[in-house]
């Protein structure tokens, strides 16, 4: 058995008299690629600030790379990778500035960061347009970017939150060959979305309705125990009883 | 170390690539220091008055002469009658009415008194006080000149005089420019210092990279003086620009020490920094940000002794100029580069400033969460 990156127990996050996510309680192995489905609102962007160290629980327990989801969000930040819903590298910086400073941030040396640029732009292919503005490259580009640039500093697990929102099919393609080369080389996906073809990449999908997780299976199963020939049957069966919309 | 290294080089790059901030630091202190000092003008010129001669002798017109040539009025009618010259002023055409009675040399000759009427419109206090003044200064010249001309300088009776010359220290010749100068030095390093910080970080957190930023083990103190630096500066760069500026156009050179004067500068531009961030960190959007920073800005700049002396202030409005940092950093402008003030006369306003610096970092310090 390998071991559990992220542990939850009871994790719950409430604002005021709502309760954002209600004691939820799960483990991802080392390796995995762990889906993490829910309507809007749900409360899936909560729980994944909550274990990237930017939210403090309300009550529960958990642990990210063994470290403490109340005590230790500094020393979670040093082994995560984050990319937000919004795009967020600086669009006022080019790639190569991008890569360097957000490496620099996480303490490579200098040549880590000459190595990591180099390969990083060629497996991009954006040897051209390395010097360009992020701003300025299309929405693909800087999505793909952004999840180079969130596990440049190898860390153990990455966290992706809608990574390819809003991308061509081509491009989500692209985008879930990079994931599972970085699985390859060991790090932990935690990847929330909406689209039912990407839920199928994953090794386990759980999905939350208004707080709560739902259920929690590889998609196999899950089809197999809700009688239906795809995920998005699954999804919907779950999640049309949702009382939280948008 | 090595993290403050890749903030600052990527603050400056951004920095560098934002034109309009280009432009703030550069353009802003020359213009306004070029166009500023040439309106805010303390002295009163131009003052309109409607002059009404009823006497029409050799009397009346040297006193009308007398005002004309003074260079502080504008003769705006004459000859009207009283009700005219009232319409005047309502038009806002005119600001005083001198009105010179018939037989005005007459009795002047004959029973060494005549009366004079003058109408002030005061709506406009400033004008109305001083053009009163200056009248009252003029007409009180001219009784001393006919007085001497009446009276034989023989015959003059042994009057005691007492005559009171003033000597203005520091500003001998009361070039209100000197005055105004530092002052208005001191105002564009506060707004360019506090609103370039206040509104830097709050532009991240409208963008979204402050939560990529948060979510890096980054340490707190490394982000905030990442940001402190660069904009701490800039706040150099905009003094320097200008003193010079303050040199070249008004031949205004410091009389104490330049060093003093940049030491000064830096410690104060920590504490506007240092505002500025703090505000930065109660805000979520740039529009907060700014209007908060005008509103303190406002407070600053208007009970900062620049255009009302403090001295002449209510007790309690005192009392909140304490709490003021620019009041301090436009007296210290002013002593330093008029008086030439030392170390040991300003001491004081440098602790109050450092202490400024210190309460208002950490308190922004404390108010930056990564983690809410």
């Amino acid at each position: 058995m390998r071991e559990a990156v992220i542990k939850t127990d009871k994790l719950t996050k409430r604002f005021g008299e709502f309760i954002a996510t209600n004691a939820i309680s799960f483990e991802v192995q080392q390796g995995e690629i762990f889906g993490f489905l829910g309507a809007n609102g749900a409360g899936k962007t909560t729980a994944m600030r909550m274990l990237c160290g930017l939210l403090i629980p309300s009550s529960g327990a958990g642990t990210v790379a063994g470290f403490d989801v109340y005590k230790q969000t500094e020393k979670i930040k040093k082994s995560i990778g984050y990319m937000s819903q919004k795009f967020s590298l600086y669009e006022d910086l080019t790639v190569l500035e991008n890569i360097r400073f957000f490496g620099g941030i996480y303490g490579l040396s200098n040549q880590q960061l000459k190595a990591k640029s180099i390969e990083l732009i060629h497996r991009l292919n954006l040897q051209k347009d390395k010097d360009r503005l992020v701003g300025t490259l299309p929405l693909g580009w800087k999505q793909k970017l952004s999840f180079l640039v969130a596990v440049l500093h190898s860390p153990k697990v990455v966290f992706l939150d809608e990574p390819t929102g809003g991308v061509d099919p081509v491009t989500r393609r692209q985008f879930w060959e990079l994931i599972y080369e970085s699985v390859e080389n060991s790090i932990t996906v935690f990847v929330t979305t909406h689209y039912m073809d990407e839920a199928e990449y994953c090794n386990r999908v759980s999905i939350m309705v208004d707080g709560k997780i739902e259920a929690l299976d590889t998609p196999g199963n899950l089809k197999e125990k809700y009688g239906a020939t795809s995920m998005d049957e699954v999804f919907y069966q779950l999640a049309r009883g949702a009382k939280r919309g948008e | 170390m090595r993290t403050i290294r890749f903030l600052l080089q990527k603050e400056f790059r951004q920095i560098f690539r934002n034109k309009s901030i280009l432009a703030m630091v550069i353009f802003m202190p020359v213009m306004q220091l070029i166009i500023l000092p040439l309106a805010a003008n303390y002295e009163v010129k131009n003052i309109n008055i409607a002059i009404i001669d009823n006497d029409h002798s050799s009397y009346s017109q040297k006193l009308i002469a007398k005002i004309t040539a003074s260079g502080y009025f504008k003769l705006a009618a004459y000859n009207f009658s009283f009700k005219q010259a009232f319409k005047f002023i309502e038009q806002d055409q005119a600001d005083l009415i001198l009105e010179i009675p018939a037989g005005f040399e007459g009795n002047l000759i004959r029973e060494n008194e005549q009366q004079l009427f003058v109408a002030v419109n005061a709506i406009n206090g400033t004008k109305a006080n001083l053009g009163g003044a200056y009248l009252g200064t003029i007409i009180r010249d001219y009784t001393g000149e006919i007085r001497f001309d009446l009276v034989q300088p023989g015959r003059l009776s042994p009057q005691p005089v007492i005559s009171v010359v003033p000597m203005n220290w520091f500003n001998p010749l009361l070039n209100y420019k000197l005055f105004m100068v530092p002052g208005i030095l001191a105002i564009l390093v506060t707004m360019i210092g506090g609103f370039l910080s206040a509104l830097n970080i709050v532009k991240e957190k409208e963008v979204g990279t402050i939560e990529q930023i948060n979510v890096t083990p980054i340490r707190k103190h490394h982000f905030i003086l990442g940001k402190l630096i660069p904009f701490w500066i800039l706040g150099n760069v905009v003094f320097s620009i200008g003193l010079l500026v303050s040199w070249l156009i008004y031949d205004i050179v410091p009389l104490g020490s330049i060093v003093l004067l940049y030491g000064f500068i830096s410690v104060y531009l920590l504490a506007v920094l240092g505002f500025g961030l703090l505000v930065s960190t109660y805000c979520d959007t740039q529009q907060q940000a700014m209007f908060i920073m005008f509103f303190f800005m406002m407070v600053f700049i208007l009970m900062g002794g620049l255009f009302t002396a403090i001295d002449s202030m209510p007790q309690w409005a005192k009392v909140v100029t304490w709490f003021n940092p620019v009041s301090y950093l436009i007296e210290v402008m002013r002593m330093v580069i008029l008086k030439g003030s030392g170390l040991v006369d300003i001491w004081k306003h440098l602790a109050i400033i450092a202490g400024f610096a210190v309460v208002l970092n950490c308190w922004a310090m404390l108010n930056y969460k990564k983690t809410s």
